[in-house]
This record gives structure tokens, C-alpha cells and sequence, in this order.
């Protein structure tokens, strides 16, 4: 009889829920003076370095309309294409750029919205650079488990035609679906949870 | 070689997406219009998903894990079974994840959430909030003292209740093991009832989700203890990975 591999299971994901506010974003839904402030709010201060954009949109079902009670979550390198964490051993990143932020979309009009900066290029596995780009999760009420996906930059053109995943992408009219619209220094980044212009997940 | 207080670097282990939930689940209705159809693209971890943010033991204040003060007013504190959730942030090689972010959110003991798109007609509980964090330590054991939430109705089918149920955030330490899940409690009948549960196609993996009361650690005349432990994706060695400088 083979041996076990003796390794555990994944705890299984389940659900964020329509009330995930309260347990990530709590102040912004009303419960006041538990934490200081929500996690994942403010990404720059003033001494960040690099190119300040904005990237905001918005998250459409299979009817067309847009999710109004999702969390949003991006990871990004800084500027140099470094990332702030214990795991990046190619040398410090911006200590003044934490990399990761969190937003709600709007209980209204269903946008989400984030302060941040231009990223670097950051190399794939073979060392290749891969293009500018975000990470992006997204978890909601009926997304049983937590959406990745990447968002890229429109003005680069040359970089992502070589970039290693978009090369993935069989049907070569999907790769718009990661890339953003760009308007100066503001993105829009819309998603689609399904349908004919479903947004690229990925499993990573 | 890395030593063994380095930060590890591999890939995670892929995930089994025969063990998670499907995106489609018509029994849970809003997943009807929110799953992607089309197949996932898979990628191998690349440095955007073997790192993540880490967060400091300064940002967790000093009630952060005790939700049944920290929205209360002084000399006050929430109503309901009082009770201590306790276990291990653990990856898929039994690896402690020291230093893990968790959040947690959940109903008070009546089953009402304290936000604005909530309906339900039980009572909101002047001092209870709902929400918690706190941070592992170094063998990724967490605790956090709270109120048993109840059982609450919720517009799916005709009369479907949702077993109580706290949520759980999760930060390891890249961002592809980031996890939202959700604990249930040992013998609610509830469980086997809910179309959120039955997402989830293995029993056994529903199993993972359910805490059993820790009779050892209850403290008497106060709190029952559940435990919990949370499994995080595993990752490989990077011993005969590519090694980026010497492309």
C-alpha cells in the first residue's frame, strides 16, 4: 500500500458574505472606534515614490449589473518593481509604499477605487520581465471563493505583447478583458464575473 | 541554502479546486450570476503571488480579539454565550505561519448584523460590533474571546437559516494563499441544512470547517472554548527552482 503524503488539507473557502464590511472595512459601515482606521485605506504618503495614478471601476454579474457589495484587494511592486514584503530577496522596496490595498465598491454606484502608484516590472520565473501589473482579488456575496486576476497598463503596448502570462491567453480577444482604459493618470479597470466579455481568472 | 528564519520563497502548492466550492452552485442562488464561466487561466507562482503583504503586531490594538468589549460601553459588555475561538494558522505541511493577519466578523447572539443592508427584525446589541483581528505568533496560534452568534434567515430559498457562523480572514504569507472562509460549530444541525455549507461537495472538507468544543480549555464560570485551526496552502522548496540572478 502506498504511504500517505502526510500532507494537510486546505482549509475550504467559503463565502465572504454581503456583510464583509463589518469584519474588513468596519468603519466605513458605520462601526466606529473599534480600529483606528481600515486596513488597506491609504497605500502612499508623500515621500512615495514613483508616478501617482488612480485606478477605479467596477464589477459587473452575468445580468450586467454592477456588484455593489464586493471587496476589492490589490498587490502591486513599487515603483523599482520590488515588493514590500519578507518574501522579496532582490533588494528593499519603498519603505514609504505598502503594495497592498483594500476597497469596498460603493453601496450606490458599485465603484471601487484606489490611490496608488505606477508599478515597476518585475521578473517571471525564466527572468523574463513581465509587464506592469497589478494583482487583483476580488471576493462578494455569490463568489464562493475569492477571484484573481491582473490588471495592465494600456500605454504598455510592447511590454505586454511579451508578457509571459498574457502569452498564455488562448483566445487572443480575452487580453483586453486585463487590460485598463487609461484616461491621464487615472484607470478604469472594469470587471466581468461572466458572459461574453468575462474578465481572465486565474488560478494561481 | 535559506536558513530556517528566512523568508521562504517557492510556489504554493496548486490548489484543489475539487476540494474548495465550485463557482457555480444554482443551490446558493447569487453564485448563479456571479461565477465565471469560462475556465481558469493557470500560472505557476510568480514573485506577484509568492509574496504578500505582512502586517505588524503595532497595528492590532489592545482589544482587537475580544469582541465582546470592544464596542462596548465602559463597564459594559455584549450579551450572549460568552466564548474563547482558539487553534493554529498551519500550511498544508503542518508549518506554523507565524505572523498571519486574521479578521473575523459575525452576527451578535440573536443573529443580527450590525450593518446598514441588514433587515432582520431581532435586535441589535448596544455593545457588540461584530468584528475582531488579531495576529498569530510564532507557532501561528491565535485566540479571541467573542459571543456564540445565532442563527439568522436570509432570502434564498423560501425558509433557508444560516447555521451560526463566524467569518475569517486570512493573510499568510504570499498573496495566493489569502483565504475568506467560514467556522461553524460542533453539533449545530443547522450545518447540514445550508445551501452555503453544501457549496462545498466533500463532506470531509465541510468537516474542516466545523469547530468542536474544547472542553480543556474552557475556562469555568466564564466561556466555552472552540478551537479552529486553519490550513493554508503549502509551498515547494526552492532548492532546484530557477534561480532569478543567475538568468
Amino acid at each position: 500500500m502506498l504511504r500517505s503524503r502526510d500532507v494537510l488539507r486546505e482549509t475550504p473557502s467559503q463565502t465572504a458574505g454581503p456583510y464583509v464590511h463589518i469584519g474588513l472595512m468596519p468603519n466605513s459601515c458605520g462601526i466606529e472606534g473599534v480600529y483606528a482606521g481600515d486596513l488597506g485605506t491609504t497605500m502612499v504618503n508623500e515621500k512615495t515614490l514613483g508616478e501617482r495614478i488612480t485606478v477605479s471601476g467596477r464589477i459587473f454579474d452575468g445580468a450586467d449589473a454592477p456588484v455593489r457589495d464586493a471587496i476589492v484587494e490589490i498587490w502591486q511592486a513599487d515603483s523599482a518593481g520590488l515588493y514590500n514584503s519578507p518574501g522579496e530577496r532582490r533588494g528593499t522596496a519603498d519603505p514609504n509604499f505598502t503594495g497592498w490595498g483594500r476597497s469596498a465598491t460603493s453601496s450606490e454606484d458599485g465603484v471601487f477605487r484606489f490611490e496608488t502608484i505606477k508599478p515597476g516590472r518585475v521578473p517571471f520565473k525564466d527572468g523574463r520581465l513581465m509587464a506592469p501589473h497589478l494583482t487583483v482579488w476580488i471576493v462578494a456575496r455569490g463568489i464562493n471563493i475569492g477571484l484573481h486576476t491582473r490588471l495592465y497598463f494600456p500605454e504598455d503596448a510592447e511590454a505586454n505583447a511579451a508578457d509571459p502570462l498574457l502569452l498564455r491567453i488562448e483566445h487572443r480577444a480575452r487580453v483586453e478583458t486585463m487590460i485598463a482604459k487609461r484616461s491621464g493618470n487615472d484607470y478604469i479597470f472594469d470587471i466581468h464575473l461572466q458572459g461574453s466579455s468575462e474578465t481572465v481568472f486565474l488560478d494561481i | 541554502m535559506p536558513s530556517r528564519e528566512e523568508p521562504e520563497t517557492g510556489a504554493f502548492f496548486g490548489r484543489d479546486r475539487t476540494w474548495h466550492a465550485p463557482a457555480l452552485t444554482p443551490g446558493y442562488k447569487t453564485s448563479v450570476l456571479r461565477s465565471p464561466q469560462r475556465a481558469l487561466l493557470s500560472l505557476d507562482g510568480t514573485l506577484s503571488e509568492t509574496t504578500g503583504p505582512v502586517f505588524g503586531h503595532g497595528i492590532i490594538g489592545e482589544q482587537d480579539n475580544d469582541l465582546i468589549h470592544n464596542f462596548a460601553k465602559p463597564g459594559e459588555s455584549a450579551i450572549g454565550e460568552r466564548i474563547v475561538v482558539h487553534g493554529r494558522v498551519l500550511d498544508e505541511r503542518g508549518k506554523p505561519v507565524r505572523g498571519a493577519l486574521l479578521e473575523f466578523w459575525q452576527a451578535n447572539a440573536g443573529g443580527r448584523y450590525r450593518h446598514k443592508k441588514e433587515t432582520y427584525l431581532a435586535a441589535l446589541d448596544p455593545n457588540f460590533g461584530g468584528c475582531g483581528r488579531t495576529i498569530c505568533d510564532d507557532d501561528g496560534y491565535y485566540a479571541f474571546r467573542t459571543v456564540r452568534p445565532g442563527a439568522y434567515p436570509w432570502p434564498n430559498g423560501v425558509n433557508d437559516w444560516r447555521p451560526a457562523h463566524i467569518h475569517f480572514s486570512v493573510f499568510g504569507h504570499g498573496f495566493a494563499q489569502r483565504l475568506i472562509t467560514q467556522m461553524y460549530f460542533e453539533g449545530d444541525p443547522m450545518i447540514w441544512k445550508c445551501p452555503i455549507v453544501n457549496t462545498i461537495p466533500d463532506r470531509a472538507a465541510v468537516e474542516q470547517l466545523i469547530a468542536p468544543l474544547d472542553w480543556n480549555n474552557t475556562i469555568p464560570m466564564d466561556a466555552r472554548a472552540y478551537r479552529f485551526d486553519i490550513i493554508l496552502r503549502g509551498r515547494r522548496s526552492t532548492l532546484f527552482e530557477n534561480r532569478l540572478e543567475g538568468n
